[in-house]
């Protein structure tokens, strides 16, 4: 039997069988495999695609968290800043005002003391003419019998006051 | 049940003989020494009867007995008609059965030949299944579930992507798929591989699938159905029909008028008999290359195997260190047949992928 000659036998089966073989792998094996596995490469693309641009975003929202943060802070020395000066201000005013109050207490006590001197120094001027007229009658009482004199001395005494 | 109980009686009878090859040399080759001596071996015989088609399934030789699996023998017959019975009625090739009998001798050695009542032997028509035939159909059946189970995995994966990434055998049969998809396919054919891909994955697979399984010596595989002509011819003639019924109109003008100078095709028309011989080359080189580099690696592994009683008689020095040089040889060209087994059905697949990109040439621009 030579090996280089064909039998026909065995060529019908392995016609038959070889046939069937291709049609049905052919038909549900090899494309559906084929298919599957470009498809998950066409998602696995897909995903990573995504992934990228969502760290991309990240990254934005992570670069506008870092803005808004500085932003505050700054917001934050900057009302500190604020405040120290309203204190400042407000302090000085106060002293201002108290000086100015003080000036002015001053003053109006100054102004009382005065015009209670005034009033001090007129009923003493009262109070002294009183005595002064009990001293002078009691003295005159003993040299003033007469009328005559009497009358010389008021006259006298008078026109002394009106002058 | 008959025969299933052969099957595992020859099953743990080659167990044991794989075991008398690989473990206990020196002292089996003793004992085998006086029986060995009796008759000489035929090494060119034992070769090409084993690498050749045969319509019983011979399992190994149990001291006198031959243990092998009877196969079922279709004939029709010139005188004698359609016959449907098991090859065991040939008693191993040594009766004849309903005017049937497997001839010893002449053209048809080994084949079934048909006595007529003139004396004359005529070759029936034969479709027996014989040891190659019923390995290619357990090979086609297997290899049918594999992929069809590989398939139904993503097919129950169609809408949920998230959970379609394979371990295991199916990522492996994912790769090799993709690797010939991705690395034949697209390269060799171009912008139409698409259309080609299945016949390219199923030759891929056929072939190396079947060597494999040819390369493995216990019972339902070892057959070598790759290393037979009938096997690779079918193989070639689909390529052959693919390549030629797919062709483009291009194709077939640079095969009846190629661009030559003129007097190359009037008015001896030589170069279109040199490219519509081309046609037929092409397919031929892939039948024959498959075919021979298959058969030559299962030829080379017996007759590695085969110094082990070769130099039974060169006394048991010799034949110890023989069988150790011969078993070291026998699994460094088994390894080799490995490769060779996934490098022929890719260089097959390659090739077709390649005469298959040729004839989807498109008319190119002329400068």
């Amino acid at each position: 039997m030579s090996l280089l000659t064909p039998d026909p036998g065995l060529l019908f089966w392995m016609l038959l069988s070889f046939g069937i073989v291709f049609f049905v792998l052919a038909k549900f094996g090899f494309p559906i495999i084929v298919k599957m596995v470009d498809e998950r490469k066409a998602y696995i693309d897909n995903a990573l695609e995504s992934a990228k641009q969502a760290n991309e975003r990240i990254e934005g929202i992570k670069e506008e968290g870092d803005r808004i943060l500085k932003e505050a802070l700054d917001e934050r020395v900057r009302i500190l800043r604020e405040a120290n000066e309203t204190r400042t201000k407000m302090i000085s005013d106060a002293k201002e005002q108290a000086h100015v109050e003080a000036g002015k207490i001053i003053e109006d006590a100054k102004g009382n003391i005065l015009k209670e001197k005034e009033l001090a120094m007129h009923e003493a001027q009262k109070q002294i003419a009183a005595l002064s007229i009990d001293i002078a009658e009691k003295v005159l009482r003993k040299n003033l019998d007469n009328r005559s004199a009497q009358m010389d001395l008021v006259n006298k005494l008078i026109s002394e006051t009106q002058n | 049940m008959r025969q299933m109980a052969t099957g595992k009686k020859g099953l743990a009878a080659m167990i044991v003989l794989m075991l008398f090859f690989l473990g206990s040399i020196g002292s089996a080759s003793a004992n085998e020494e006086p029986q060995e001596k009796k008759e000489e071996l035929n090494v060119k015989e034992l070769i090409l009867d084993h690498v050749a088609d045969a319509y019983d399934w011979h399992i190994t030789d149990f001291g006198e007995t031959s243990v092998s699996i009877p196969l079922p023998v279709i004939v029709k017959g010139r005188e004698n008609g359609w016959q449907f019975f098991s090859s065991a009625r040939f008693h191993h090739g040594h009766d004849s059965y309903r005017g049937f009998s497997i001839a010893e001798e002449g053209p048809y050695k080994g084949k079934i030949v048909e006595t007529l009542q003139s004396g004359e032997e005529i070759r029936p028509l034969d479709f027996s299944l014989t040891k190659n035939a019923v390995s290619l159909l357990l090979c086609s059946t297997a290899l049918i579930i594999i992929i069809l189970s590989c398939a139904s995995w993503y097919k129950k994966r169609q809408n949920n992507l998230e959970t379609a990434s394979p371990g295991g055998w199916i990522a492996f049969l994912e790769i090799t798929i993709m690797s010939i998809v991705d690395g034949v396919a697209k390269p060799c054919i171009g912008k139409n591989y698409k259309r080609y891909t299945p016949y390219l994955l199923t030759v891929f697979f056929f072939i190396i699938f079947i060597n494999i399984v040819g390369l493995i010596p216990l019972f339902p595989a070892g057959a070598n159905v790759t290393g037979n002509i009938a096997i690779t011819s079918v193989l070639a003639l689909f390529t052959f029909a693919i390549v030629n019924l797919f062709g483009t109109k291009e194709y077939w003008k640079e095969i009846f008028w190629p661009d030559v100078p003129a007097w190359l095709k009037v008015p001896v028309p030589i170069m279109p008999v040199v490219e519509f011989i081309g046609i037929f080359t092409k397919p031929f080189a892939l039948m024959i290359r498959l075919f021979a580099s298959i058969l030559s690696g299962h030829a080379l592994i017996l007759g590695l195997t085969c110094m082990v009683f070769l130099t039974v008689r060169l006394g048991v020095a010799m034949n110890v260190g023989m069988t150790i040089f011969s078993v070291i040889l026998t699994i460094f060209s088994d390894c080799v047949e490995l490769l060779v087994a996934y490098i022929q059905a890719y260089v097959f697949t390659m090739l077709s992928a390649v005469y298959i990109g040729l004839s989807q040439v498109e008319a190119h621009p002329h400068k």
